[in-house]
């Protein structure tokens, strides 16, 4: 049993170490890395929805196009 | 662009709605978690359907009221994007429930009756295709899109309200009533619904053009067919 509880220590302390040390690393501009992400997505969803309206647009161009030249 | 602001404001209520769909606060419910967030996507695709259907319905009794063949297209487009939106709104509820439910498929009341409904206006189209006159498709499909609407309202807002339903809502479950659906939620999701409604109403109005443009060209060559001799 003590020889458990001795390496569980160990490795909580290594992975509290590992947390540490990403804690520790320098702050950069990562809004798109935080909140597990959620903002990639957003940002997929966004583009996704961009696309779709872009399309419409350019089939709605078309459309005025024919009816003008009727 | 013709008459653009609507459309300018679809994009600006729809674009709101996936980001502040997906970043607000929302409830902390059981089970549902953050699927909670599926009221603002999945929800506005019945909505959408059922305005269009609406119109549809509309336009149905007004080609039948006078007889011309444009109410006629208007009509089918709109049933077009409607059920275009009710096979969006089915897997979105069916990918929901997988992991809420358990099974895509649980012959829930709620996705049997819209399941029936939707079977109704796909026999709409295929009754259309079926037939090559047009007038008698226009006023066979105006009769039978009627019938369809009327028969949406109880398979969709009656029937799975008077037996108990896993759908958030019914039975006890939470989901989209006064206690429920908080401020919060109110402010995401009725923009959504009038953002998506537009998108259903743009798509539908492209239809209705190109639809309009053949209609026209094919009457221009049964005129001058018709000087010929």
């Amino acid at each position: 049993m003590q020889k458990i509880s001795f390496l569980t220590i160990v490795f909580s302390m290594l992975a509290a170490g590992v947390v540490m040390a990403q804690e520790n690393q320098p702050e950069m501009a990562d809004i798109m890395r935080t909140d597990g992400k959620i903002y990639v997505v957003v940002l997929v969803l966004a583009t996704i929805f961009a696309g779709i309206i872009a399309y419409l647009v350019r089939i709605e161009r078309k459309i005025n196009k024919i009816e003008k030249n009727k | 662009m013709r008459k653009s602001w609507w459309k300018v404001a679809c994009v600006v209520l729809v674009l709101y709605a996936i980001i502040g769909g997906l970043l607000m606060p929302v409830p902390r419910q059981h089970i549902l978690n953050e699927t909670i967030r599926n009221l603002y996507f999945h929800v506005p695709m019945w909505f959408t359907m059922i305005l269009l259907f609406t119109g549809a319905f509309i336009y149905a009794i007004k080609y039948l009221r006078t007889g011309r063949l444009e109410y006629d297209i208007y009509s089918v487009a709109l049933t077009k994007v409607g059920i275009f939106f009710s096979i969006l709104g089915m897997v979105t509820g069916m990918e929901w429930a997988k992991y809420t439910w358990g099974e895509p498929w649980s012959n829930d009341p709620k996705q049997l009756g819209t399941a029936v409904c939707m079977l109704i206006y796909f026999a709409y189209l295929i009754l259309r295709g079926g037939l090559n006159d047009e007038e008698k498709r226009a006023k066979i499909s105006s009769v039978y899109n009627i019938f369809a609407f009327a028969l949406m309202i109880p398979l969709i807002w009656v029937l799975p309200r008077m037996v108990d339903s896993l759908h958030p809502g019914n039975g006890g479950n939470p989901g989209f009533n006064a206690y429920d659906l908080d401020a919060r939620m109110r402010g995401v999701f009725y923009p959504a619904v009038i953002g998506w409604f537009l998108l259903g109403l743009w798509i539908s109005t492209l239809i209705i053009r190109t639809e309009l443009i053949r209609y026209r060209r094919d009457n221009d060559f049964m005129l001058t067919k018709n000087k010929q001799p």
